[in-house]
């Protein structure tokens, strides 16, 4: 029997070897899942992975991958900084929805007026939404010690409420023959989040994401608050001893991320979604706690896995189209690589020994 | 003396990259006590570990009253007659004395006989326990006594202490001492660990000294000066910390009338703490564990405020500072626990260096940290302090407990703290870097600081200190002149106005 013996620290090597073979043994599993559900095992994991990027219909979803991956990757970057903190925000779906609600709702304030800064107060509007849906947890946990993971959780079924009232009366389009819904963005110029660059799926979200790419990535590696944050995750006590205020820390993480998530939700509903419907989210806020932690909750990682992610999404529509596999098996897909990944995981922190040696005490 | 208990030849145990035990065999009798001595990481512990079976030996072979004994496991070493009790407790605080016991047993009884028996043996060998008592209120000695009499419960032939009076007062160990002389009395055999050569001196009959990993020299320590038996220890001579003779200055630090409410259910409360640190003086603060040392350093350090005025620093209140604004102003501190506490274990020393010095060593500039600077900081903390380590991007955890404690009080006097409180300076720390670290604290009120140093080794506090106090349930006692101080009496202070159990050992 081998067995496993805990590594003096942590493996560089196998941080970043882990999530490929993760991806590798999913593929094989996933394979396995799919033969056994009659299909070929290569054909569909070919449709998944291979046809979207370099097959015959490519040029139709390489843009739809941009678009799929941008607001998970700029959810899961605002999350990985909570959870690298130890404060789990796992109501990013609501703060995404209020995003939408109030960055639609800013828009439409406007309706027919065209301007030039209709767009920036949207942006500012979404950051606000859901910056103030993440301060409810974050201001209970720290005034009363309530959970915030409960209580983010539970706000994204006030925001879904929230979200059909608002698509049923206050935001409901008053041309639209009293269908549920908003007015749609796409027809209204200075508040549709167009593409940049025709067919590239490139729009102001892409950007957003990349840009909260960057600035994580810099906030980690180059800046007291980001030292601050790493800090109080892996050791908290040494953090109150550093001098760090745990309450500040909280609302400044759930802040972030419910501004971000918030940010990505109006990008969706000015740009791809065009309106505020009953079953706008789709679960990305979800999603994106996946993408977090297969991308390491590092920034450059969470690029990867969003788009990774994005990939199997378009992919598994893909497949279930042209090869009728059921959108059930997609999704086992995609939960088995977050467990494969979270599986090989163990190997960054221990090795694999053969029997009889003991670890030096 | 008489028939030999447990016979050890040849064995050795090599870790990768380390030999623990290289080659050793020694001899314990029937009914005495025997020390092994040696610095941390000479191999004592290894070595009982594979006597009470939780280390297999990779050669070399034991036999116990003339059978060969290999025990797999400690359940097999038990049954053979060997106990063993450990330097950290595995008691549940919640739980009382015997339901922590009988958790212990394979074959509990119910708890009304084992009551019983628990009330005749703790009678029998003069360790007052009362089987009904929840853990987490007793003092550390009567922990220890719930350990000694899961023990005895065993009847056993050989019985294996480790570094049993690093959490006792004077009067405590006194106890102990009368008990395992008792218990010699009746043909019980001790494997003593300890690196308290006056104890030693005191209590055992013979002492295998160990050093890396190998015999050196076996002794009896009745007849041998502690001196001698600790440069066996380390090989060579022995740096004694000297003093300069300094004048005192300013009070640098002041606490008045400090009281706090516990922080957890089994934290203490400070009650009514009134103490002054004067620059160039050394203030030790003695006590058993967990009466309120964690508490006084979390006060000091700012992670618990105080009333403003409760706290003042060369005059000015600082008690609702945090810890950060209390650095700048030259109040530094180094809790006992290193990793999780004074450094995080999965940082490296560049980044465990950056943790508190952010400020005096001017680490950040507008929020962004220079990391140049901070590892030029950890490589100079590195060499000064002699930290063994491949270098500034190892994490901390990776570092054996000595080093990393040698790197945080490092990390925190070069510094140049003005008041510098420090709980357990050397725990844990050999004697070699013990006295480099006893030193330092010296040379540092040489040069005007104000220290109060926290500890439970009674012979560092008295070797450093020129005043002294003791904590007991949160309460300070008088501050007194250290050299003019008897053992009895720093044992009364321990000990507080309501003194313990008091044993009624037999003569």
């Amino acid at each position: 029997m081998p067995r496993l013996e805990r590594r003096p620290q942590p493996s560089a090597r196998w941080t970043w070897l882990a999530p490929p073979l993760a991806v590798l043994v999913t593929m094989v599993a996933g394979g396995a899942l799919f033969a056994a559900l009659g299909e070929n095992p290569f054909e569909a994991i070919r449709t998944i992975f291979w046809d979207p990027l370099f097959g015959e219909f490519a040029f139709y979803y390489r843009p739809q991958l941009l678009v799929k991956a941008a607001p998970l990757i700029l959810i899961a970057i605002g999350l990985s900084l909570g959870f690298r903190a130890g404060i789990w925000n796992i109501g990013a779906e609501g703060q995404y929805i209020i995003g939408a609600i109030t960055g639609a709702g800013a828009g439409l304030a406007f309706y027919p007026m065209e301007g030039w800064f209709i767009f920036p107060i949207m942006i500012v509007a979404g950051a606000l939404g859901g910056f103030v849906w993440g301060m409810i947890p974050a201001i209970l946990r720290a005034r009363f010690g309530t959970n915030e993971i409960l209580v983010s959780l539970m706000l994204v079924y006030v925001a879904e409420q929230l979200l059909a009232k608002m698509a049923l009366g206050l935001l409901r389009n008053p041309e639209g023959r009293g269908f549920p819904g908003s007015r749609n963005l796409q027809h209204y110029p200075s508040a549709h989040n167009a593409e940049l660059v025709a067919n590239t799926g490139i729009h102001w979200g892409v950007v957003a994401a990349l840009i909260a790419v960057i600035f994580a990535y810099v906030l980690l590696t180059r800046h007291l608050l980001g030292y601050q944050i790493k800090l109080a995750g892996q050791a908290p006590r040494a953090a109150r001893f550093a001098g760090v205020n745990p309450a500040r820390l909280v609302l400044i993480c759930l802040g972030l991320s419910g501004a971000l998530a918030g940010l990505a939700g109006m990008f969706e509903v000015a740009g791809p979604a065009g309106q505020i419907t009953i079953d706008f989210n789709v679960g990305y806020g979800f999603t994106a706690i996946i993408v977090a932690f297969l991308g390491r909750l590092h920034p450059v990682g969470i690029l990867l896995a969003g788009l990774l992610m994005a990939l199997t999404y378009i992919g598994g529509e893909a497949a279930s189209s042209t090869m009728q596999l059921p959108m059930a098996a997609i999704q086992i897909f995609q939960g088995m690589l977050l467990f494969f990944l979270l599986a090989v995981d163990v190997l960054t922190n221990y090795r694999v020994r053969a029997r009889k040696t003991e670890v030096a005490p | 003396m008489s028939t030999t208990l447990l016979s050890i030849s040849g064995l050795t145990k090599a870790y990768p990259g380390v030999k623990a035990n290289d080659d050793v065999s020694f001899e314990v009798a029937a009914g005495e006590v025997h020390a092994l001595l040696g610095e941390n990481g000479a191999g004592k512990s290894t070595l009982v570990k594979m006597i009470y079976g939780l280390v297999k030996p990779d050669s070399g072979t034991m036999t116990l009253r003339g059978a060969p004994f290999a025990p797999s496991e400690p359940r097999a070493a038990r049954a053979a007659g060997v106990a063993m009790v450990f330097q950290h407790f595995s008691l549940f605080d919640a739980m009382s004395v015997a339901e922590n016991i009988a958790l212990g047993m394979e074959r509990p009884p119910r708890l009304r006989d084992l009551a019983t028996r628990i009330r005749d043996v703790s009678e029998q060998y003069g360790l007052p326990l009362d089987p009904g008592r929840r853990v987490g209120d007793l003092s550390a000695g009567e922990r220890q006594r719930v350990e000694i009499i899961r023990c005895l419960l065993q009847d056993p032939k050989l019985l294996i202490m480790d570094e049993p009076t690093s959490v006792l007062t004077p009067q405590e160990v006194e106890i102990l001492f009368a008990t395992l002389r008792k218990l010699t009395a009746e043909g019980v055999s001790i494997l003593y660990i300890s690196h308290k050569l006056e104890e030693i001196r005191a209590l055992c009959d013979r002492a295998t000294i160990l050093r890396q990993g190998r015999k050196v020299a076996s002794c009896a320590p009745a007849t041998t000066t502690a001196r001698v038996m600790a440069e066996r220890m380390v090989g060579g001579a022995f740096q004694t910390p000297t003093r300069a003779t300094r004048a005192t200055g300013d009070i640098a630090l002041d606490i008045r009338d400090l009281s706090l409410p516990p922080a957890s259910a089994f934290g203490t409360a400070l009650k009514n703490v009134s103490l002054a640190v004067r620059q160039g003086e050394i203030l030790g603060i003695g006590g058993v564990a967990g009466n309120g040392q964690d508490e006084l350093l979390a006060a000091l350090s700012g992670e618990r405020r105080s009333p403003d005025d409760a706290l003042r620093l060369f005059g000015t209140p600082i008690g609702r500072l945090g810890p950060e604004a209390r650095r700048k102003r030259g109040l530094l501190c180094a809790p006992e626990e290193r990793l999780g506490h004074a450094a995080s274990p999965d940082m490296s020393l560049t980044e465990n260096a950056f943790l508190t010095a952010k400020d005096r060593e001017r680490l950040t500039t507008r929020g962004f940290i220079g990391w140049r600077a901070a590892r030029g900081f950890a490589e100079k903390i590195i060499s000064s302090f002699d930290v063994r380590t491949p270098g500034p991007d190892t994490a901390a955890r990776a570092l054996s407990g000595g080093n990393l404690q040698k790197f945080v009080i490092g990390r925190e006097m070069l510094q140049r703290p003005e008041v510098f409180v420090v709980n357990q300076p050397t725990w844990g720390v050999d004697a070699a870097a013990a006295a480099a670290i006893r030193q330092a604290l010296l040379d540092l009120t040489a040069k005007g600081a104000a220290v109060i140093c926290i500890s439970q080794d009674l012979d560092e506090l008295m070797e450093i200190s020129d005043r002294f106090a003791a904590l007991n349930e949160g309460r300070l006692s008088d501050i007194r002149p250290a050299q003019a101080l008897s053992v009895e009496e720093i044992g009364l202070m321990m000990g507080g106005a309501q003194d313990m159990e008091v044993a009624h050992a037999p003569a």
